[in-house]
């Protein structure tokens, strides 16, 4: 018999299997970040700018990522794939979640490659930090991706609105998440809008996690604003996914 | 009973695109659904498959509610839709091994039955390629064994054929019409190609603004609503003059146009009257009707006129 539980591990597998075929499709993916390592990094002031920065590429990475997800279901909703699935006897929920779940595939990999090229260049790497931060940062992959295939959704036969809004809201979250500059220095008006993005705290979270500073407040923001989005981004998206035609 | 809709209705904005149709298929029926584009076949088959829920009415797949039982109807039923089932950036054996798993089959068991319809689908060469990199047919031909993976009872088919060449199609309603013989599958499709209909459907339901305005074998259709044309050719137009008067059927020039159910059968007869009346017969042609001559006397409109301003259906 199937169950929630199975449904959504056919899909995870589906969705999962194209990278694993061709693994090169994603490791192509994973340049981008490299080069805001590279070019944008050494304009940091400062010696420890790249203990800094590099947790907050990770999160990038994983925005870019996560964000464009729901273009592969917009290609699927048009040659008639989706469709396909949604006559199977697959769970609907099953059909979101096991898409939003795969998002942690590429996440972690693409945080594996950006550490290990970063470690020769003087990053000090906390293991047990930095797995807790992957935890964290997974729960985020998860709601941006379902929100990201939830817009799919909303967008069928208006592509457009889909690549509209995702490229409206990328940038104001990066700028005011703190990724590339500090916000602290910045001013009021612009930390206060800081403060209303998850993004912050995500970001926060796995700066202090990944120089080891576990037990801190900035963690317990982190583990609340990405279930938060993780919660969110299902509801949301399960919703969708049921009243899909 | 397959099939059984009770006064089915779908309302959407502005468009009444199905206006309560009552239909039944008996198990092992092959049923073509005809009618132009937007005429409601596709809207039909998207409410029997579950994919939308009907405005009014109500339908039964299997004896399955398609509201209320939308798990037990997708248990049972394959769905080959107008586009791609198999995902363009996936290989297709990953993809009926995956719609077979979805289908609630074990790994291996999806493995085998994936195998068997590469195979008898003739895929063997291309179905550990990327889909997006197969031809028009071979995809068409791939969607199909995603619909047969888990051996329904009941397959639906929406368009089948639309967008492939003639060789294609051919071989395409061959292997619908295998499948049929070797399992006595029931299957349903919609076209608005009228030699479709005709050479493969047992039974033909014409659709035209939402309702069924026919619904008969394509033969009877033909007989029923058009006839067949005897038209006998004479070398002068007083003979043929004549001719027409003794067999009460109208004249252009030198022919004589008879209408008659069966024109093969009633040509011999015709010809024998008129030996008896001492007239000459210098050419006789029997045509007989295509399912296009149907759809123009029920509908006054051409299936092919319909097509040049054709709308998108919904």
């Amino acid at each position: 018999m199937t169950s929630l539980v199975s449904d959504t591990r056919v899909v995870f597998s589906r969705e999962l299997r194209p990278v694993i075929r061709d693994p090169f499709s994603v490791i192509f993916s994973m340049i981008q970040p490299l080069f805001f390592l590279a070019l944008f990094a050494p304009l940091l002031p400062g010696e420890s700018s790249l203990q800094w920065f590099v947790p907050g590429i990770v999160v990038m990475s994983c925005l870019f990522g996560s964000s464009m997800t729901g273009s592969n279901l917009l290609f699927e909703m048009q040659t008639g794939s989706h469709e396909r699935m949604l006559v199977t006897p697959l769970r609907r929920p099953a059909l979101l979640i096991g898409r939003a779940l795969k998002e942690i595939v590429p996440m972690v990999a693409q945080a594996a490659l950006i550490v290990v090229v970063c470690i020769p260049f003087g990053f000090e790497l906390h293991l047990g930090g930095a797995v807790l931060g992957l935890l964290i940062l997974a729960g985020f992959c998860i709601g941006l991706g379902a929100l990201s295939y939830t817009l799919a959704l909303a967008s069928k036969n208006k592509e457009w609105l889909f690549w509209t809004v995702q490229q409206t809201l990328l940038f104001p979250l990066l700028l005011l998440a703190g990724v590339l500059l500090p916000i602290d220095n910045g001013p009021g008006w612009l930390r206060a809008l800081s403060h209303f993005n998850p993004m912050t705290y995500v970001v926060n979270a796995e700066r202090a996690l990944f120089s080891g500073d576990v037990l801190t407040r900035g963690t317990v923001e982190g583990v609340i604003a990405a279930a938060g989005m993780a919660l969110l981004g299902l509801f949301v998206g399960v919703r969708a996914m049921q009243r899909s035609d | 009973m397959m099939i059984e809709t009770r006064e089915l209705t779908k309302q959407f904005k502005d468009v009444r695109a199905v206006d309560g149709i009552n239909l039944t298929v008996a198990r092992g029926e092959l049923v073509a659904l005809l009618g132009p584009n937007g005429a409601g076949k596709s809207t039909t088959l998207r409410m029997l498959t579950t994919l939308i829920p009907p405005t009014a009415g109500n339908a039964s797949v299997g004896g399955f509610d398609v509201v209320r039982q939308q798990r037990e109807v997708r248990l049972r039923i394959g769905y080959i839709g107008q586009g791609n089932g198999a995902g363009h950036s996936q290989r297709g054996r990953d993809e009926l091994v995956s719609q077979g798993r979805a289908y609630g089959m074990r790994v291996r068991p999806a493995r085998e039955r994936a195998n068997e319809l590469v195979d008898s689908l003739g895929l063997g060469d291309v179905a550990d390629r990327t889909v997006s990199t197969l031809s028009g047919g071979q995809r068409r031909r791939l969607d199909i064994a995603m619909g047969l993976i888990h051996s329904p009872e009941l397959l639906f088919l929406d368009e089948p054929s639309t967008g492939l060449d003639p060789q294609n199609r051919a071989n395409l309603q061959e292997h619908i019409l295998r499948l049929r013989e070797a399992r006595e599958t029931t299957i349903v499709l919609t076209t608005h190609y009228l030699d479709e209909a005709d050479s493969m459907a047992e039974r033909v339901i014409v659709i035209d603004h939402g309702r069924i305005i026919a619904d008969d074998t394509p033969q009877r259709l033909k007989a029923k609503h058009v006839g067949d044309h005897v038209i006998l050719g004479f070398t002068a137009e007083h003979d043929a003059i004549s001719a027409a008067r003794t067999l009460h059927a109208e004249r252009h020039g030198t022919e004589v146009r008879v209408t008659a159910e069966d024109g093969p059968q009633q040509a011999p007869k015709l010809l024998d009257d008129l030996s008896a009346a001492g007239l000459a017969v210098s050419s006789i042609e029997v045509t007989r009707p295509t399912l296009d001559d149907v759809f123009l006397t029920l509908t006054g409109r051409s299936l092919r006129e319909g097509r040049a301003e054709e709308t998108v259906e919904v």
